[in-house]
């Protein structure tokens, strides 16, 4: 048994490598600009030959595609904590509202310092969408406080986030003309038009949030049997509980920050992960989870920007359309069990 | 001799949130030894045990766990010495049995929780003790209740607790299941020398396994002592204050109320055979007298629990005159006559007797006939 499940782990992870290699690739190759295949390696190696060519790829594919895999992995990752800790298979940032509160303080701060003409370092950004995610999680945590019913705290959540949104709108509608394109379609969710350095600081935020979810690993496998035994094992609840809630929250917040609310990749992810695992252990799931997240998103923003090319789709759309049948299965499949 | 006390209590006061729920509690449970919690429904039992294990605070006094203070214990110190079985279903997502009792392993693995060849040791050993070795990769969630306690037992074991704490362990487990449980509870606790608490519902259990029983009752201890001193009389049934009904607490069967009025039936039973026919006509709410019984038959006591009037004659005595002739009295006051026995042997003529009296009088009927 022990093999057997070592070489499924194996397999399963050399899976998500390949394709997470294959989507890169594609994401490097395919856009709205064709570049030859042939010119592809001396592009790569910036030889300088195909100036034009060169810019496309290295300052508008490349930040692109690695935000899609770094933010994508960290939304699943999110999700996957968030499942953990609310017991709760459908439980995730954007159900929970998390994403929609992370918005919210985002496009106030954009708002804010557009007006007065200054620019925000990414840093702050993710600063303001950490508040906007703990602020939300704060209300969904005294929700859970007092209803023991999970579809009405999902419920809860999905409020949470229709008024965030709608206060986004609000704000969106009433902002200076200049800035609305660029703010309506970060609210809307989209990858496009990251730079260098956001995507520095998005991967250095996300690396340490998940160096330190591999150290909760353990706590959160004993956290699966509940509360309770949990605590029998030893287990400090309340140090571990706020830590989970901290990670889950910096992670959804530096997504939001960055590439605004994407749906349904922290719910459907960490499903599809546990059936091709066939396990829920944590310490397999979270690199799990991350690489699912990134081939997910790879793929997603792949059809994104291509489908109906050069117009671009909102990302949410498409993580909708693939990841909501996802998690309707697996609902539907859990009812008949 | 003094035994070592593994776990101790002092003026230990346990509740929620500042409201008490019980006072004052004092016992203590040795290596080797099985200590069962027995109350009324909301007593206390799960507080009382939830305080033990530290899943509540105490209010007041002291947990003493292997000479220390309770409130003194880190939490992986106290998950090296106690282990726990709880109520209340878990549904863990995707976990084989073998996980689940991997995760007693918890305060014994590294930073990352991987097992080491030895944690694999002990959780394979663990599930060979509760027999659960060939279940080892099935799914959690697709096991009967039967199965899953015993899973929850080797998790525990595999914590290697020196106390193991369990509430209402058997409670939604079939007759089968329960006495395997602990059957496997005995053997365990005997060879691996763990103190034992546990909470039941089942009385007839609990004074078999248990070496004390504590009885709670109106926030405190009301009894704590050996089963045979907590069983003897009838203190059970005012523990409990059975009021519809009763409890024997030797065979540890519970009986309806009987059927309420003049006695209709007289039945003449003995030996057992009489039990039947008793329960059948408090069933149908037929008020009924029974007799002869000596005071040491399997029927008295559940004769006594049920029928409106209970001829009876001292044990180890021959039927005296004057209790035949009472019998024959109540028995043709009645409207119709039961015979539960078949055959009557040579001890036993003042039945037959009766039974030929009841014959002649025409008074015979079968229960079956009483249905119609």
């Amino acid at each position: 048994m022990q093999k057997a499940r070592r070489k499924r782990n194996t397999v399963s992870f050399l899976i998500l490598i390949l394709l997470l290699l294959l989507l890169l690739g594609m994401n490097v190759a395919i856009g709205s600009t064709a570049i030859p295949m042939g010119n592809m390696v001396s592009i790569l190696l910036r030889t300088g030959e195909n100036q034009t060519a060169e810019s496309i790829v290295w300052n508008i594919r490349m930040p692109r595609l690695l935000a899609a895999a770094v933010l994508g992995g960290a939304l699943s990752v999110a999700g996957f904590q968030l499942q953990t800790f609310f017991a709760n298979p459908i439980a995730g940032p954007f159900v929970l509202g998390i994403s929609s509160g992370a918005k919210l303080t985002v496009a106030l701060l954009m708002i804010a310092c557009l007006q007065k003409k200054l620019t925000i370092s990414s840093g702050i950004m993710i600063l303001a969408a950490f508040i906007g995610a703990m602020v939300c999680m704060g209300v969904i945590l005294l929700a859970a406080g007092r209803v023991r019913n999970m579809a009405v705290l999902i419920v809860c959540g999905v409020m949470i986030g229709y008024i965030c949104s709608a206060i986004t709108d609000i704000l969106v509608t009433f902002a200076d003309d200049s800035n609305i394109v660029n703010l309506h379609n970060w609210s809307l969710g989209s990858f496009s038009g990251i730079s260098w350095g956001s995507v520095r600081t998005a991967s250095l935020t996300v690396a340490l949030a998940l160096g330190c979810s591999m150290l909760l690993a353990k706590p959160m496998g004993a956290y699966q049997l509940g509360e309770a035994y949990a605590k029998s094992m030893g287990v400090e609840i309340r140090r571990f509980r706020l830590a989970l809630i901290l990670l889950s929250s910096l992670l959804s917040a530096c997504v939001t920050a960055f590439s605004g609310p994407i749906s349904f990749v922290g719910v459907a992810v960490p499903h599809l992960m546990k059936s091709l695992f066939r396990t829920a252990k944590p310490l397999v799931m979270i690199p799990a989870c991350f690489l699912g997240g990134s081939v997910f998103c790879l793929f997603c923003d792949l059809v994104a920007r291509t489908l109906f090319a050069p117009a671009e789709l909102s990302i949410s759309s498409v993580t909708a359309v693939f990841g909501v049948p996802v998690v309707l299965s697996m609902l539907l499949s859990r009812k008949s069990r | 001799m003094q035994k070592h006390e593994y776990l101790r209590t002092e003026h230990l006061r346990a509740g929620y949130s500042g409201k008490v729920i019980l006072n004052d509690t004092e016992l203590s449970v040795s290596p080797g030894e099985i200590l069962t919690v027995i109350a009324p429904n909301g007593a206390g039992k799960s507080t009382l045990l939830k305080t033990l294990i530290r899943q509540l605070p105490a209010l007041s006094g002291t947990v003493w766990i292997d000479g220390r203070d309770l409130t003194s214990l880190s939490g992986r110190e106290l998950a090296t010495r106690s282990a726990a079985v709880l109520t209340g279903r878990i549904e863990p997502e995707r976990m084989t049995c073998e996980e689940v009792v991997s995760t007693g392993r918890y305060p014994y693995t590294g930073r990352l929780g991987v097992l080491s060849e030895k944690d694999r040791a002990v959780v394979r050993e663990a599930m060979e003790l509760v027999n659960i070795l060939p279940l080892c990769n099935q799914d959690f969630n697709c096991l009967s209740d039967g199965q899953r306690q015993r899973v929850l037992l080797a998790r525990a074991i595999a914590q290697e607790p020196k106390l193991l704490v369990m509430d209402e362990p058997t409670s939604f487990l079939d007759i089968r299941h329960k006495l395997e449980f602990l059957h496997i509870l005995k053997t365990l606790v005997k060879e691996k020398q763990i103190a034992a608490v546990l909470s039941m519902h089942e009385l007839d259990l609990a004074q078999k396994i248990s070496d004390t029983i504590v009885c709670l009752r109106d926030g405190r201890i009301d009894r704590i002592g050996p089963p045979e001193e907590i069983f003897a009389g009838d203190y059970i049934g005012r523990l409990f204050q059975v009021e519809f009904g009763s409890y024997d607490p030797y065979s540890g069967s519970a009986e309806l109320s009987p059927a309420p009025g003049k006695p209709w039936v007289f039945v003449i039973g003995g030996g057992g055979r009489g039990i039947p026919v008793y329960r059948q006509l408090c069933r149908m709410g037929i008020p009924f007298a029974a007799g002869i019984l000596q005071k040491n038959d399997l029927d008295y006591p559940v004769a006594s629990a049920l029928a409106s009037i209970v001829i009876a004659e001292e044990a180890f005595e021959p039927v005296r005159e004057e209790t035949l002739l009472s019998a024959e009295k109540q028995m043709l006051a009645c409207e119709r006559v039961v015979c539960a026995l078949s055959s009557f042997g040579s001890l036993n003529v003042a039945n037959e007797t009766l039974f030929l009296l009841a014959k002649e009088k025409g008074l015979l009927i079968s229960v079956e006939d009483l249905k119609t």
